[in-house]
């Protein structure tokens, strides 16, 4: 995905003379960056009174925090595809943005924040806010770089974002002394050319190409994992393609979800823990796997020692430390997914694989009757996650981004929702972050205002980012929020049930009144209570123009199914 | 089965490199046996060369991760006969030991050890090779009291490798093209 693009300032080469602070907002505004996310703070003051002057050309939205900025950047990047910008003062300001920062460095989302920094001159000596938020941020970052001179920025700021969105994308942070914010420079804007050390996208390899091409043609039982590659790479078009031509069943992550809509006939469903049982059983008896733009992750395989171990397996991937990072790969085709998949199609012969197709719809079917039917059609007059998640598919059509937060709400949402078009879910999968869900949505929502946006949540995530309700008072931020209540941190007291003899340590949520709070922020509000009200509340909510707060009763002591245990093999999966 | 691995690392010669190095070791629990950083050939190609004891196989994980960093240009990995390499160690000993019997000097001449100073009250010897060599005169001076002791990290140079010029002529012909 090499897509470094000549912006605009390929057509004013001379030079102006301006602060640091000023040629931060310039430089944002030659990337492209029409919104971005923050809070201020005394290091980063200059870039404040900067972006005063430039209001109509980049907008900034305060958060309530600046956890909340950086996912409301996640969120943002995420439903378009373009890079979120974050901003943040020093100390304090900075560290809150590193569970974000680490969030989009496992999820593969492009980002740029942008800290203060204490004076050059302070560097090191525990000045007042002052953190060593370069070294914090090593770990999580894709790149970070630390600017104590105003003439470094046009190139930090350039790079940056080359870096962040190229290749395998990723977060970057750029710490910006303050005394680099006040100093005059000579700016003159100039796209980041590339460097020797980072190669974004390997080229091509048409030797892999063939060799997958032949174990594909040559196989009874293919079958097709995705992850967010596909997303990443723009490559919804050509994956379809692919698979209609060779008749693939392709199943998907949590990160790839809505790359492929919903009732494609060749989506197979959810891989992993809590996935759909036909894609996990099958992934032990089909002879060629073929996995494009997913990295394997323990929730989706398993004990590896147990995972598909019959099967050749074909990986497309972008980043050369995937291959055989957790699984081995006999033709691993290194490339940027687009690019893989076309020239792959070209040589793929056509098949429909019906018997082997229909080996999935025969547990599909066996999934509806253990499972399925009851969560979407409870026969006891307790609600379920995946009732009130089916009201959603109706109301919509499938045509909302659904952004969900971590738990057992998210599993439901992952398993239960509709979507027609790619990049419709915005969920933290790799990290599991619980808050994510409520500024991710507000960035979603800033990113698609023509979109609708829901936001499913726990009652426990719901409360560590909770006032970004402010967030979505103050921008008026039409984010339709539903909170799926059962008072208790729902993933952990099942597994409390399930494997600590139901010793429910810590997981009961005494919960305040959500109504009164949400009220308190202006925020349109209804509790629904039983069966009866739910489709009409959830119709009220899709309808309502502004933000709208859903809050619903769902059973206390539900449980996620199917479930492959911890340690257990996927084929080893559990209907109850 | 863990062995001996030695890790030779390029990288742009930037502030904050070694950590973002050595991190991608620290995250495996990885104890990283020496490490020496130092210019190369190529000018503002700096390399580090890192000894571990470890699986073949997290080897090739932990070198992919490396080469995955931003700024890292190349990593490749060596077992011990791939490689021509050295460490260098210097001993402090009182000078007394030298002068009082023939004993501590038959021991530097049979290790080829050289005298780099020699003050009134204590000599500094150096000694070139690898560890097990170092070590070696190391516990044959130890019953003579040494005052101070230090072991440079392994350098080491492949013997099978396309030289780092032409490497790094490809990777920027890439960008250019």
């Amino acid at each position: 995905m090499r897509t470094l693009e000549l912006t605009r300032s390929e057509s004013k080469p001379e030079t102006q003379t301006m602060s640091g602070a000023q040629a931060v907002v310039q430089a944002l505004i030659d990337e492209g960056t029409e919104l971005m996310f923050g809070y201020p703070g005394g290091a980063i003051m200059p870039v404040y009174d900067a972006l005063y002057d430039v209001e109509d050309k980049l907008e900034h939205v305060l958060t309530r925090h600046e956890q909340g900025a950086v996912h409301a950047a996640q969120g943002y990047a995420r439903a378009t595809g373009k890079v979120g910008v974050c901003l943040a003062t020093s100390g304090p300001g900075a560290t809150n943005l590193i569970t974000g920062i680490a969030d989009a460095q496992i999820d593969s989302t492009p980002l740029v924040c942008i800290t203060g920094q204490v004076h050059s001159h302070l560097l090191g000596t525990d000045a007042f806010q002052e953190t060593d938020v370069i070294g914090i941020s090593m770990p999580v970052t894709k790149w970070n770089y630390q600017v104590t001179r105003a003439e470094e920025i046009p190139e930090a700021i350039a790079k940056a974002f080359y870096i962040a969105r190229s290749g395998k994308p990723g977060p970057v942070l750029v710490d910006i002394t303050k005394d680099a914010q006040f100093e005059q420079l000579d700016y003159a804007y100039k796209p980041f050319g590339g460097m020797r050390s980072y190669q974004p996208v390997s080229a091509l390899n048409s030797k892999a190409i063939e060799q997958a091409a032949e174990l594909i043609n040559s196989a009874k039982k293919p079958f097709v994992l995705f992850g967010q590659g596909i997303i990443l790479s723009g490559a919804e078009q050509e994956f379809k393609t692919f698979i209609e031509k060779a008749g693939l069943p392709a199943a998907w992550t949590i990160m790839g979800l809505s790359a492929l809509e919903s009732d494609h006939y060749l989506n197979v469903g959810m891989l992993g823990m809590h996935g759909n049982y036909g894609p996990n059983k099958l992934t032990n008896e089909c002879d060629v796997l073929i996995a494009v733009g997913m990295r394997f992750d323990d929730r989706v395989t398993g004990d590896l020692s147990r995972y598909a171990k019959q099967a050749k397996v074909v990986h497309l991937e972008i980043d050369p430390a995937e291959i055989n990072k957790n699984v081995h790969a006999d033709v691993p085709v290194l490339g940027d997914a687009k690019a893989s998949l076309k020239a792959l199609t070209e040589l793929v012969e056509p098949k429909s694989n019906e018997e082997w197709l229909a080996c999935f719809r025969a547990l599909e079917r066996e999934e509806r009757e253990a499972v399925i039917n009851e969560e979407l059609n409870p026969s006891s007059p307790i609600m379920t996650m995946g009732e009130v998640i089916d009201e959603i598919n109706t109301a919509s059509k499938g045509d909302a981004i659904v952004v969900t937060d971590v738990g057992q709400h998210q599993m439901v949402a992952c398993r239960y929702a509709k979507f027609n078009e790619s990049k419709s879910m915005i969920t933290s999968g790799g990290l599991g972050t619980m808050g994510f869900c409520l500024p991710a949505a507000i960035g979603a929502k800033m990113g698609c205002p023509e979109k609708e946006v829901v936001a499913v949540i726990g009652d426990g995530g719901f409360q560590m980012t909770i006032q970004e309700l402010g967030t979505i008072f103050q921008a008026k931020t039409a984010v339709k929020i539903v909170v799926l209540n059962n008072e208790f941190l729902g993933m952990v007291r099942q597994w409390q049930e399930l494997f600590f003899d139901k010793r429910y340590a810590s997981t009961t949520m005494v919960n305040p009144d959500f109504q009164t709070i949400v009220k308190g922020y202006g925020i349109r509000t209804r509790k629904v209570e039983v069966r009866e009200d739910l489709a009409e509340a959830v119709a009220e909510m899709m309808m309502y123009e502004g933000s709208y707060f859903l809050e619903v009763l769902v059973g206390k002591e539900n449980n996620v199914f199917p479930m492959v245990p911890t340690g257990a093999s996927v084929s080893e999966i559990r209907l109850k | 089965m863990k062995k001996r691995y030695t890790i030779s690392v390029f990288t742009e010669d930037n502030v904050g490199l070694l950590n973002r190095v050595t991190i991608i070791f620290t995250r495996r629990k990885i104890n990283i046996e020496s490490i020496a950083a130092s210019d190369s050939e190529v000018k503002n190609v700096h390399r580090y060369t890192i000894v571990i004891t470890e699986t073949e196989d997290l080897v090739k994980k932990v070198v992919l991760q490396l080469e995955k960093q931003v700024e890292v240009i190349k990593a490749f990995y060596h077992e011990d006969d791939a490689i021509v390499y050295q460490e260098i160690a210097l001993y402090k000993v009182p000078t007394d030991i030298l002068v009082a019997g023939k004993e501590a000097e038959k021991i530097v001449r049979s290790h080829y050890a050289r005298v780099l100073s020699v003050e009134a009250d204590f000599t500094v010897i150096e000694k070139t090779g690898h560890k097990e060599e170092t070590q070696a005169l190391f516990n044959d001076l130890e019953p003579y009291g040494i005052l101070e002791f230090v072991r440079s990290g392994r350098i080491a140079i492949s013997k099978p490798m396309k030289t780092l010029t032409s490497i790094v002529e490809e990777l920027e012909n890439e960008i250019n093209n």
